[in-house]
C-alpha cells in the first residue's frame, strides 16, 4: 500500500508526448509547482492540460506554454497570461474554454461514476453548441460528459502514504475534484506523513483515487493580486 | 447627477437583507461589501471555495492559500468555511444563494445578458459567469448605462455573445434602477437630478415608464 514516490521526476516518469492531463489549482493557488517544473525538465510535447486556469507568464501552466509543450487546453479563464495570448491567435494552441462549475462537476462526474450530467449552465449561449438540451421541471439543461484523462496531477497540504489528502484554505479549489478524475493521480503535499498520522475525520481525499504521493519542495506559492488594507 | 461606482455599490447594498448568502462578481460588485447596512449581517461567497470572505488581510498578514474568486488575497470570518469547486457551484446550481451581483457589458429586455466575449478581441473565458447566471434565483447587474461609446447597454437584443438567457431580473446604472418585466425594462428609480428624458434617451431597449419615478435613496 506504500504509494510514495521520491520525488516529482519520478512521479511523472511515464508522462509521454499527447497524454490528457488533468491539473489542480485556482489561479496560482494550489497549484502542482514540482510536477510542472518536472514535466518543463522532461519536455513532453502535445500535451492536453485540463486545467481551470492557465498560469501566468512565467509560473505555473505558463511553463508548460513558454516551452511550447501544450497542443490543448481546456479552462474557463485564460485571463492572465500573453503567452498564452500569442499562442492561440498564432493557432498553435487549441483553445476550449467551458463554464467554470461544469469544469468543476466533469471532474466530479469522472470521480463519482457517472458519465454525464445536466447543468443550466451555458444554456441559449455558444456552450451549447451541439450539446444535448434537455426540458426537466420547465427548465432547459445541456448534457455534459464526465473528463477522462490519463494523468490527474494535484497539490494537497498534507498527505500520508496511503495517499490520503487535506487539503489548505483556498487552496482546495479543484484538487479534490481532479484527484478524483483521473486515471492515475499524482499528489505532491508540503507534508508526507506515514499512515495513521493524520485524523481520519479530517481527510477530504480518500486515497484510493491517488496512485502515486510525494512531499515537494520549495514552494514559491506566488500571489496574482496581492491586495492589503493598511494598519490602523 | 450620474452616480459613482461606489454609489452603485451603495444603491445595491440596500438590498440587502439580515441572513442573505451573497455572491459579488469583480467591478463594481466587489464595492458592495463597503457599504453593508448596520444591523445587517450577510455571508459572502467566493466560488472558489470560500463562504464567509473577510476584508483584504493588513500588510505582512498576505497568505498565498487564502484567496477570492479575482485571486486576490483575503481574509475569513468568524463562522467561515472552505469547501471545494464542484460544492461551490453546487450551491450556486441549487439556489441556495440568495442574491447574486454582477457586472455586464448588454442587458436585453428580455433580461439575456451578454459580459465575456467581444468577438474580434481576445477571449479570455467565461469563469463562473454562465453557471451563476444560470442558476442564481435572484441576480442584480451593476453597470454603467453607456458603454465608453456613449451607447446604450440596455438593448432590445444582445449584440455580443450571451452568458445566459432570460435570467436577469434588476439592474443598477449610473443613472437610474430598473425591472426586468414582460414589457421590457421597468423603470423603478432615478439617480438624483437625472431626469426621466435622459434615462429614455440613453436606454435603446424597450422602456415603461409608469407614474412618478422618485430619486434613489442612500
Amino acid at each position: 500500500m506504500n504509494k510514495v514516490v521520491q520525488n516529482a521526476d519520478e512521479a511523472i516518469k511515464d508522462i509521454q508526448d499527447g497524454a490528457v492531463l488533468m491539473l489542480g489549482g485556482f489561479g496560482l493557488c494550489g497549484i502542482p509547482e514540482n510536477c510542472i517544473t518536472a514535466l518543463v525538465k522532461k519536455e513532453v510535447k502535445n500535451l492536453t492540460c485540463i486545467s481551470n486556469n492557465a498560469g501566468v507568464d512565467d509560473f505555473g501552466i505558463g511553463l508548460l506554454l513558454q516551452k511550447r509543450q501544450l497542443k490543448k487546453m481546456i479552462a474557463s479563464y485564460v485571463g492572465e497570461n500573453s503567452e498564452f495570448e500569442r499562442q492561440l491567435l498564432s493557432g498553435e494552441l487549441e483553445v476550449e474554454l467551458i463554464p467554470q462549475g461544469t469544469l468543476a462537476t466533469r471532474c466530479l462526474a469522472a470521480g463519482y461514476g457517472f458519465p454525464v450530467f445536466y447543468t443550466p449552465a451555458g444554456v441559449g449561449t455558444e456552450v451549447a453548441q451541439g450539446k444535448e438540451v434537455r426540458n426537466f421541471n420547465g427548465k432547459d439543461y445541456l448534457m455534459e460528459y464526465a473528463f477522462d484523462a490519463d494523468f490527474s496531477i494535484v497539490k494537497a497540504w498534507m498527505g500520508d502514504t496511503h495517499g490520503n489528502l487535506i487539503f489548505k484554505e483556498t487552496a482546495r479549489n479543484f484538487n479534490p475534484l481532479v484527484a478524483m478524475a483521473g486515471r492515475i493521480t499524482i499528489a505532491e503535499v508540503e507534508k508526507l506523513f506515514p499512515a495513521g498520522q493524520l485524523d481520519p475525520n479530517i481527510i477530504h481525499t480518500p486515497g484510493i483515487y491517488v496512485h502515486r504521493i510525494f512531499q515537494g519542495s520549495n514552494y514559491e506559492k506566488r500571489i496574482e493580486q496581492r491586495t492589503v488594507r493598511k494598519r490602523k | 447627477m450620474a452616480l459613482t461606482k461606489e454609489q452603485i455599490a451603495q444603491r445595491i447594498a440596500k438590498e440587502l437583507r439580515d441572513g442573505y448568502y451573497v455572491n459579488l462578481g469583480i467591478g463594481i460588485p466587489t464595492l458592495v461589501a463597503n457599504y453593508i447596512p448596520p444591523g445587517i449581517e450577510v455571508v459572502l461567497q467566493s466560488e472558489n471555495g470560500l463562504l464567509g470572505m473577510g476584508p483584504f488581510p493588513f500588510e505582512g498578514d498576505e497568505d498565498p492559500d487564502l484567496i477570492n474568486a479575482g485571486k486576490q488575497t483575503v481574509t475569513t470570518v468568524p463562522g467561515s468555511v472552505f469547501f471545494d469547486s464542484a460544492m461551490s457551484f453546487g450551491m450556486i446550481r441549487a439556489g441556495k444563494v440568495d442574491l447574486t451581483v454582477l457586472g455586464a457589458m448588454e442587458v436585453s429586455e428580455e433580461g439575456d445578458i451578454a459580459s465575456w466575449k467581444i468577438p474580434g478581441k481576445l477571449v479570455k473565458g467565461m469563469g463562473g459567469a454562465m453557471d451563476l447566471v444560470a442558476s442564481a434565483r435572484n441576480i442584480i447587474v451593476a453597470m454603467m448605462h453607456t458603454n465608453t461609446k456613449g451607447e446604450s447597454k440596455l438593448l432590445q437584443k444582445c449584440s455580443l455573445p450571451l452568458t445566459g438567457v432570460r435570467c436577469i431580473k434588476k439592474i443598477v446604472t449610473d443613472i437610474a434602477v430598473l425591472e426586468v418585466t414582460n414589457g421590457g425594462f421597468k423603470l423603478l428609480e432615478r439617480a438624483p437630478g437625472v431626469s426621466i428624458k435622459e434615462i429614455i434617451s440613453k436606454t435603446t431597449g424597450r422602456l415603461r415608464v409608469e407614474g412618478e419615478i422618485p430619486e434613489m435613496k442612500f
